[in-house]
Parts: C-alpha cells; sequence; structure tokens
C-alpha cells in the first residue's frame, strides 16, 4: 500500500502493527470462552487455558503497546487517530495485567475478577482491531 | 539475587495494602480475620546465608550444637534404642508448572531454600562415648525416593519415600542396612505438589500412620488430583493394607504418638493466599474417621469459597483443630517431650516451624514448644529455639523435623543449613530413664 495523502492520519497501519494488534484479539476472547466455560462447569483446566491464553494477549499487546509509543512519539502527539490507538491499547495493557493477576489466584479465587476483566479487556481489544486495523481510514483511499 | 522477591514483596505488600500484618493469633480459639488477597499473593523469601560463627538461639540453661553438617537436605531424624540418629534426606515433589503463575512462583521460592542435591539417603549419626560429639557417620540406605518419616517398631525400620512406605530390618548397632528395602506399600504419588510422606506407628505397633499433603494449594489442579490426597492413612504393618484414618487434612507434615495415651496428633499445614492471619496451621489430636476441612472449609465451619462446587455437608462435618500454631509458619516437625528435657519442657510437644513465604512480616523459622496438660495443649506456644532468621532479614536455617531424645536432648533437622542441631540442658544428666522404644518422627 501507498500512503495516499501527505497528512499523518491518512498513513496506514505497518503490517507487522497490525498482527499485533489484530493478535491480541483472538487470544483475549480465547480467554474470555474458556472463563465462561470454567464458571459454568468448574472444570479447572478451563482456568488453565485461560490463563496462558490471556499470557499470550499480553505479548501482542505489550509490543502493539511499545511499538504504538513510538508512533506517537513520532508524530509528536499531534495525530489524534495514533493517540486513541495508543490509548487503548494502554487500557488493554493495564486491564490485562489485572486479569492475569485474578488468573494467577487458585481454583475459584479467580472468578468473578477475572470474567468480568476478560470481557471488558476482550471488548477493548475488539475496538483496538476495528479503529486499529479494519476501520477506513479518512484519506487512505484514492 | 533477592530483588525480584523484595520488589514483588514490597508491591504486593502496597497493591494489597497487607503489609501492616496483624500479630499472629495461637491456641484453641484463634481469632480469624475475612479473607483477602490483593492483586499480587504477599511473598516475602527466606534470603539464605551462612550461619558463620553464629548458633540458633535455646532458652538460658540449654547448649546448642551442630552434631553433623553437610548434608543432603535433612528433613526428619529418628533417635534409635542405642543412641543412634537416623536422619532422613532428600528432596521429593518437582510437580510440573501448570500455569503462568507457577513459573513465576517457583523462580521466586528456589531463593529461599538449598540448592543443594537431594541426598535420598539415611545417614546415622553414632555418639560412641555418650560425651555429646557424634563422631561416627554412616549412610545406612541410599537410593532411597526423597525418604521423609521415619518409624521404629520392634526389629522393623519404616521409612516413607514419596512414593512408597518400605521396610528395612534393624537390630541395634547396625550402621548400615543389610538388604534393600521391602516395600510394604505404594503412596499416592501422582503429581506430589505436597510430596512429604510423614509416619508413625502405633503404640502397639500393629499399625503406621503416614500423612499424605493435597495436590495443590486449594484445588488448582483439579478434584481428580486430589483422590487420597489431604489425609492420614492407617497401614497395616503386617499386610500393608490401608484405609483413611482421617480426611480434609490438608498437609499433614509430621505426625506423632502421644505417650501414655497412645493419641494420634499431627501438625497440618494450612492454606496460603486469603491473608497473612488465614489459615492458621495447627497442631491436633487427629480423630478415627475425621474430617478436618480441607478443600471446602476450615478451622471448622469457615467457608472457602476458591474450592468450588462447594460442599455444605463436608463443611458441617469439618471438625475445628485443637490448636492454632500461627498462619503460614510452615509447621514440619512434631515430636512429644519428656522429662529428659528439663522440668520446664517436659510436658507438650516440640513443633519445627519451616517459616512462612505467604506473609509479611515473615512468621515461623523457629522451634516453639506447646506446654500440654492432662493430655492436652495449654498455654501459648514457647519459643524454644530461634535466631534461624536474623535481624538482619538473612535467614540461616530453616528448621524441619524434631525429635526428642530420651536421655535429653532435642534433634533439629535444619534443611536450609543442611545440619542437624541437638540442643541439650547445660547440666546434662546421664543417661537415665529411657522409656520406649517407638519413636516416631
Amino acid at each position: 500500500m501507498v500512503a495516499a495523502s501527505a497528512s499523518p492520519q491518512a498513513r496506514p497501519i505497518h503490517p507487522l502493527h497490525a498482527v499485533l494488534v489484530a493478535g491480541a484479539f483472538p487470544l483475549f476472547l480465547g480467554g474470555l470462552l474458556a472463563d465462561i466455560a470454567y464458571a459454568r462447569s468448574f472444570q479447572v483446566q478451563w482456568l488453565n487455558f485461560a490463563a496462558w491464553l490471556i499470557a499470550g494477549a499480553m505479548v501482542f499487546t505489550g509490543l502493539a503497546l511499545a511499538w504504538s509509543l513510538l508512533e506517537v512519539i513520532r508524530s509528536a502527539f499531534r495525530d489524534r487517530r495514533t493517540l486513541l490507538g495508543f490509548l487503548l491499547l494502554a487500557a488493554m495493557f493495564i486491564l490485562g495485567l489485572l486479569d492475569s493477576f485474578s488468573h494467577a489466584r487458585d481454583a475459584w479465587g479467580a472468578m468473578p475478577s477475572g470474567l468480568v476483566l476478560s470481557v471488558v479487556v476482550t471488548a477493548l481489544a475488539a475496538v483496538a482491531l476495528w479503529l486499529g486495523v479494519l476501520a477506513p481510514r479518512r484519506g487512505a483511499e484514492p | 539475587m533477592r530483588r525480584p522477591a523484595l520488589l514483588l514483596a514490597a508491591a504486593a505488600a502496597l497493591l494489597a495494602a497487607c503489609g501492616d500484618a496483624e500479630p499472629e493469633r495461637y491456641g484453641p480459639d484463634p481469632n480469624l480475620p475475612e479473607p483477602q488477597r490483593g492483586v499480587l499473593p504477599t511473598m516475602k523469601i527466606a534470603e539464605p546465608a551462612p550461619w558463620g560463627s553464629q548458633r540458633p538461639v535455646a532458652p538460658d540453661g540449654y547448649v546448642v550444637t551442630a552434631i553433623a553438617t553437610g548434608l543432603g537436605i535433612p528433613r526428619q531424624t529418628l533417635v534409635l534404642p542405642n543412641g543412634d540418629i537416623l536422619v532422613a534426606e532428600g528432596r521429593g515433589g518437582g510437580a510440573p508448572a501448570l500455569r503462568p503463575k507457577d513459573f513465576i512462583a517457583n523462580v521466586i521460592k528456589a531463593k529461599g531454600n538449598t540448592s543443594v542435591k537431594s541426598g535420598n539417603r539415611l545417614t546415622l549419626l553414632r555418639d560412641a562415648d555418650g560425651d555429646g560429639t557424634y563422631e561416627g557417620r554412616s549412610v545406612f540406605a541410599a537410593s532411597l525416593n526423597a525418604p521423609y518419616g521415619l518409624a521404629l517398631v520392634g526389629g522393623q525400620l519404616y521409612v516413607a519415600n514419596q512414593d512408597s512406605l518400605v521396610r528395612f530390618a534393624y537390630s541395634p548397632g547396625q550402621t548400615r542396612a543389610i538388604a534393600p528395602p521391602v516395600k510394604v506399600t505404594d503412596l499416592p504419588s501422582q503429581i506430589n505438589h505436597h510430596w512429604t510422606k510423614s509416619l508413625a506407628a502405633s503404640a502397639d505397633g500393629r499399625f503406621l500412620y503416614v500423612g499424605i499433603g493435597s495436590n495443590s494449594n486449594i484445588t488448582e489442579r483439579g478434584m481428580a488430583a486430589e483422590v487420597d490426597r489431604a489425609m492420614v492413612w492407617e497401614v497395616d504393618a503386617a499386610t500393608g493394607a490401608h484405609r483413611p484414618y482421617a480426611t480434609g487434612l490438608r498437609n499433614p507434615t509430621a505426625l506423632a504418638v502421644q505417650p501414655g495415651t497412645g493419641q494420634l496428633w499431627a501438625v497440618v499445614n494450612e492454606r496460603d493466599e486469603i491473608g497473612p492471619n488465614l489459615v492458621p496451621d495447627y497442631l491436633t489430636f487427629v480423630r478415627d474417621g475425621g474430617f478436618y476441612g480441607w478443600p471446602y472449609s476450615y478451622w471448622g465451619q469457615n467457608v472457602d469459597r476458591r474450592a468450588q462446587p462447594q460442599d455444605p455437608k463436608k463443611v458441617a462435618a469439618a471438625i475445628r483443630p485443637d490448636y492454632s500454631l500461627g498462619a503460614h509458619v510452615a509447621a514440619l516437625g512434631l515430636a512429644f517431650s519428656g522429662p529428659g528435657m528439663g522440668p520446664r519442657f517436659a510436658e507438650g510437644a516440640f513443633v519445627g516451624e519451616h517459616g512462612s513465604w505467604n506473609r509479611s512480616p515473615p512468621s515461623g523459622y523457629k522451634v516453639v514448644f506447646v506446654p500440654f496438660r492432662n493430655g492436652r495443649p495449654a498455654g501459648p506456644p514457647v519459643d524454644f529455639l530461634t535466631g534461624f532468621r536474623g535481624g538482619d532479614g538473612k535467614t540461616r536455617g530453616r528448621p524441619v523435623g524434631v525429635t526428642v531424645d530420651p536421655r535429653g536432648a532435642l534433634i533439629v533437622a535444619d534443611d536450609l543449613a543442611n545440619t542437624v542441631w541437638r540442643i541439650t540442658p547445660a547440666r546434662s544428666a546421664p543417661a537415665a530413664q529411657v522409656s520406649g522404644s517407638v519413636s516416631s518422627s
């Protein structure tokens, strides 16, 4: 893809950054589904799955956040969309970390906070995916 | 080195706002606060340091000597009828890490333990001339699998490995086993989260009691992993047949038969991660057929919501233990005292407390004496051996098994310094009344 405009808003997301942002969503979603399975069945293996899926999501989120921070700095904090993306990723990272800590509690100690945080952070990941990767960018089309 | 752990502890204390822990609660009716858990569990890990010229501190009128050093993780000891001391050495467990948490916690906790290789053997110590120096030392048996509990019944020496109960033929004076061990029965060893198998023999020697710890803190490995766990088995010494004697005991790390009454007593390590003063580790008389709460409830009917699905019937049936030793002290040793220990410490039980990881400030790291009257605990615990954790925050030793030598000595295994300590009344009375040949760890 070639940037169609000189405006920084129009610059498309780097493919690798897109992978990082997009990768967090299915992992957080998997964690949420595993949490629901645990809450319904008390089968603790679901909680183990959730813990690892969220840990994986945190790797993607952390790298995406670092990348986003560099872009914010590069755009000198002027690009609203870049800034919004960064804030979303920061919120995902903080809540995802709290979710990880919740999942580090033993057995039902992880509940209900783990499930609630998984819902919130999955929703944030979906928004970040839409805004950062999927939504058409103004000026990006010819 | 210890920085990550300390940082984590500091962060946890900050986040959990539980840095200002209330004083420990002891005795038959401890005050139990509400369960609480911060964002991170409180972790304060022992920072090992060598003893150097220092020694554990005993009460006035008692002398402390190191009778064996350089051992391979000594855990429990047994005083034989001729005065020889057997030391069970080894490290078991190795439960696989299941969650991201386990990898991190394992690295942090390992910093507070010895890095010495597991001995997997029994070492025999002998003081032939009775001068208090154990100049004789031999390997009684090697190639065992994390031996822990020891008991002598007549001419049979029973050893509880982490996966089986075995016996050796023993005659007084022997310094090494003359034949390979004979298996009495297999013991539950899948996963082996709590791997130590404690052991005591009934007064008549017909039965052996084996303490088997749970496979998790609070069922986080699933209930299927808890079959035959968190209980005391009664094993028929002649046939090896077993039955659950008492259940719901999360980690019964030491068993002892009370002299005179023949009752079975245990120290039990309770669950973690619900606060600095929950749940108290305890000393209790173990009732035949009794259920002591784990995992559904603690200290009687206090429900632990982490164990799901819950079981109100089991909660209703849960027995309150007899005596709180304080939360997270990690009681690993139990021995009933006798007249040889001097009048102040003659009636009661010694308890070795390995020390906490899930508490700030730390608790345990000492040997206490629980006074008894009329066969029951009476009064607060008295510090008997301290100084394992110095004022400088460094930990020089961690007591495990305690054994009373009827000649008038307490034997304490220290699995951090890999040392066996012997504490005697200063004016040591000559070997006089030697009572009973069945001693237990």
